[in-house]
C-alpha cells in the first residue's frame, strides 16, 4: 500500500496496469517547459514572453539539437534571422536548422553556418547569397532538400526530430492560438507550421499582434504552443506578398498557358466538377486565367483547387466557379483575405497536402496539375533547384509531390530562356522523375511522355500539336548551341529526397 | 576596315551584349585584343567564336574589342559587333564617310 498526499490508501500494483504512483498534489507533475508529452504544464499562468532571448532560454534548446521554422512570410520573413542571432548570443552551436524553406533574405545565416552555429540544414529551398555560399562548400555536412509532403512525412515519422519550432504568426492570443489570415503581417495559410508545432517537442510562437483569448478558430490550437513571444514585426508585408499576384502579360508566358490549357482539355479533364492546381511562376499561373475564361463559357465548376493559393483562385471561389479551396499556403493578401472571410476556404496542414506516407493526401484527389521547371529533359525528368550553372537557387516544394498524386501532369516552360536552353539531355539535377511527368508544353511545342499514350492519342484527336520530345530538343540546340559542362567539384553539397524518403539526386560543389 | 574611333553597340539587358571597339595604336601587340565577360560562364567560349567570326566578315584585324555578354544569342552578338565595329570606323567629325560601303545592310549604302 502507499498513501496519496490527501491520506488515502492504494494499492502498490493492479493487474495490466502494473505499478501504481500515489496522487501528489494537483500540480505536483507539472514539469515546465518542453515536457515530452505537454499534459502537465497546464498550470502556467502565463505563457508570453519577454522577447526572443527569453524564448530561446527557456525552450530547452541545447547545443547539437534541432530548430524549425515555416516559410509563409516568404521573401518579407524576419523571424529566421532574428531567432538565429538569438540563439548565437546564447552560445547555442551545432543546430540542425530544419525550416520549411529558405529565401533569399536569409543570407545573414552564412555567418551562423560559418561560425558552426548551424551545422546542418534540411530545407525544401534555398536561394541567393545563402545558397550560392553552399554550392561552394559552406558546409562540411550535405544539406537535405525534401518536397513539402516529403518533409511532413518525415517530421510525422520522426526522421526529422524538431526540438524546437519558432513559428511566427500574423496573429496569436496570450495562451497560443495563432492564425495566420489577420494582423498587420496576414500570410494566410500556416499549413506548413501546423505540422510543426503538430510534432516538434517545444512550440514557441513569434507574434506582432496579440489577440484577445480566445482567438478562434485557430491556425494553430493552444495545446500544442509551450510559449507566445512578442515581436515588432514578423515580417515585411512588401515581402510576404501585397495585395493580389498579378497575371503575367509577357506574351510568350500567355501563349505557353493557352497552348497547356488546349492539352489539358484535350484528355477531357476539364468537365463538370474536376479539380486542379497551379504551381508558380508565369505561364503555370496565367493557366487559371484562360482556364476560368473556359469554365465560364461552358458553365462548369470545379470542386476544389488545392495548394499555394493566388487572388485569381479566391476570386473564383466568390464567383461560384471553385467549390473548395484547399489552402496549404497563400501566395497573396488576398488569398489572405479569402481565408479569413470564405468558409470553404479551407487551410490544410502539409501532412493532409501531400504526405505520401499519410492515407490522406489531397494531391492524390488532383485531376491536373500545372508545374514550372528551371530544366526537363528527354525522360521528362524535372530540376527546378539547380540553375543551369549548378548553382542551387530553387526550391522542390510541391513539384514531386503534385506530379505524383495529380492524374495528369503538364510541366510548363519556354524551350529556350535567354541563351539557356530549358529542354535538355540531362537535367542538372533531378527533383521530380520523368516517370510522374505526362505532358510538357513550351511555347515551341508541346510533347508527350511515352509512357502516356493514352495522352498522346487523346491530344492527338483533339488537333492539338503533339511534337517529339527529341525534335523540340533539336529545335533549342539549334537556337543556344550545346552549353560547355558545368564544372563540379568532388564534395556533395546537398542531397534531394524523394518525398517518400529516397535520395533521387546529388547536388555537387561548383568551383 | 579600320577601326578610327571608340564606339559601343548593345546594351546589358537580358538576352543582349555591349560591344566595346577601341582603335589600337600602332605597334601594340596583339593586333586584335578581344576581351569576352559573359554572364552565362557556359557560353563564354562561344560567344568569343561569334564575335570573331564578326570581326572577320568586316575584316577588323585591329582593334580591341570589348564583349560584355548577358546570355545573348549568337546572331545578336554577330549584329553587335558589327554595329559596333561600323561606328567605330566612321571618321571623326568632318572628315569624309569611308566606312559606309563596307556596311553590310543595304540601308546604309
Amino acid at each position: 500500500m502507499s498513501r496519496t498526499s490527501i491520506g488515502r490508501d492504494i494499492p502498490d500494483s493492479a493487474g495490466d496496469l502494473g505499478k501504481l504512483s500515489p496522487f501528489a498534489g494537483a500540480w505536483a507533475r507539472a514539469e515546465g517547459v518542453s515536457a515530452p508529452r505537454k499534459l502537465l504544464s497546464a498550470g502556467r499562468p502565463t505563457k508570453v514572453l519577454s522577447g526572443i532571448d527569453e524564448a530561446v532560454r527557456r525552450s530547452g534548446l541545447e547545443s547539437g539539437m534541432t530548430v524549425s521554422f515555416h516559410h509563409h512570410f516568404r521573401e518579407g520573413d524576419f523571424v529566421v534571422n532574428l531567432v538565429l542571432d538569438a540563439i548565437a548570443r546564447a552560445g547555442i552551436r551545432d543546430l540542425t536548422l530544419a525550416p520549411s524553406s529558405l529565401t533569399s533574405v536569409h543570407a545573414p545565416l552564412v555567418a551562423h553556418c560559418r561560425s558552426g552555429v548551424i551545422r546542418r540544414i534540411c530545407t525544401s529551398g534555398l536561394r541567393g547569397k545563402l545558397a550560392d555560399e553552399i554550392s561552394r562548400g559552406l558546409l562540411e555536412e550535405a544539406v537535405l532538400i525534401h518536397s513539402h509532403g516529403g518533409r511532413a512525412r518525415a517530421l510525422r515519422e520522426g526522421s526529422i526530430s524538431v526540438d524546437v519550432a519558432f513559428l511566427g504568426a500574423p496573429a496569436c492570443d496570450a495562451y497560443g492560438n495563432a492564425c495566420g489570415s489577420s494582423g498587420k503581417s496576414a500570410c494566410g495559410s500556416l499549413g506548413y507550421a501546423r505540422v510543426d508545432a503538430r510534432y516538434a517537442k517545444s512550440v514557441i510562437v513569434l507574434t506582432d499582434c496579440i489577440a484577445d483569448y480566445p482567438a478562434l478558430p485557430a491556425s494553430i490550437g493552444q495545446e500544442l504552443v509551450d510559449w507566445v513571444v512578442p515581436m515588432d514585426a514578423v515580417g515585411d508585408p512588401k515581402g510576404i506578398g501585397i495585395g493580389a499576384t498579378r497575371i503575367s502579360r509577357d506574351p510568350r508566358e500567355l501563349l505557353i498557358a493557352r497552348k497547356a490549357l488546349a492539352a489539358i482539355d484535350a484528355t477531357g479533364a476539364i468537365r463538370d466538377g474536376f479539380s486542379f492546381q497551379t504551381g508558380t511562376g508565369g505561364a503555370s499561373l496565367a493557366v487559371i486565367r484562360y482556364l476560368r475564361e473556359l469554365m465560364l463559357a461552358r458553365g462548369i465548376k470545379a470542386t476544389f483547387c488545392l495548394g499555394g493559393i493566388t487572388s485569381q483562385v479566391a476570386r473564383m471561389l466568390e464567383e461560384g466557379l471553385v467549390g473548395t479551396i484547399l489552402d496549404v499556403q497563400s501566395f497573396d493578401a488576398d488569398a489572405a483575405r479569402s481565408m479569413a472571410v470564405n468558409p470553404r476556404h479551407i487551410e490544410i496542414d502539409a501532412v493532409t497536402y501531400a504526405d505520401p506516407g499519410c492515407p490522406g493526401a489531397a494531391v492524390n484527389m488532383l485531376d491536373f496539375v500545372v508545374l514550372s521547371a528551371l530544366e526537363v529533359d528527354m525522360d521528362f525528368n524535372v530540376n527546378v533547384i539547380t540553375g543551369s550553372d549548378g548553382v542551387i537557387r530553387g526550391a522542390s516544394g510541391g513539384h514531386s509531390d503534385t506530379a505524383a498524386g495529380a492524374a495528369l501532369s503538364v510541366v510548363v516552360a519556354p524551350l529556350v530562356r535567354a541563351r539557356t536552353a530549358t529542354l535538355v539531355d540531362r537535367v542538372e539535377t533531378i527533383v521530380t522523375p520523368g516517370e510522374s511527368v505526362d505532358i510538357l508544353v513550351t511555347d515551341r511545342g508541346t510533347a508527350v511522355n511515352p509512357r502516356r499514350p493514352d495522352v498522346s492519342a487523346a491530344l492527338k484527336a483533339a488537333g492539338v500539336e503533339v511534337r517529339d520530345i527529341g525534335e523540340l530538343r533539336e529545335l533549342a540546340r539549334s537556337i543556344t548551341g550545346d552549353a560547355d559542362p558545368v564544372e563540379y567539384g568532388k564534395r556533395v553539397v546537398a542531397l534531394v529526397e524523394y518525398r517518400d524518403g529516397t535520395i533521387i539526386d546529388a547536388i555537387r560543389e561548383v568551383k | 576596315m579600320d577601326i578610327l574611333k571608340p564606339a559601343v553597340a548593345g546594351t546589358l539587358e537580358s538576352c543582349d551584349a555591349a560591344v566595346t571597339v577601341e582603335p589600337r595604336p600602332a605597334g601594340s601587340l596583339p593586333l586584335l585584343e578581344l576581351v569576352v565577360e559573359s554572364s552565362e560562364g557556359r557560353f563564354a567560349a562561344k560567344v568569343g567564336v561569334a564575335a570573331r567570326a564578326a570581326l572577320a566578315e568586316l575584316g577588323v584585324t585591329r582593334a580591341k574589342v570589348t564583349v560584355r555578354d548577358r546570355s545573348a544569342l549568337d546572331c545578336t552578338i554577330r549584329a553587335r559587333v558589327l554595329a559596333a565595329c561600323l561606328r567605330g570606323a566612321e571618321p571623326a567629325c568632318g572628315a569624309e564617310p569611308v566606312a559606309k560601303a563596307a556596311a553590310p545592310w543595304e540601308a546604309l549604302k
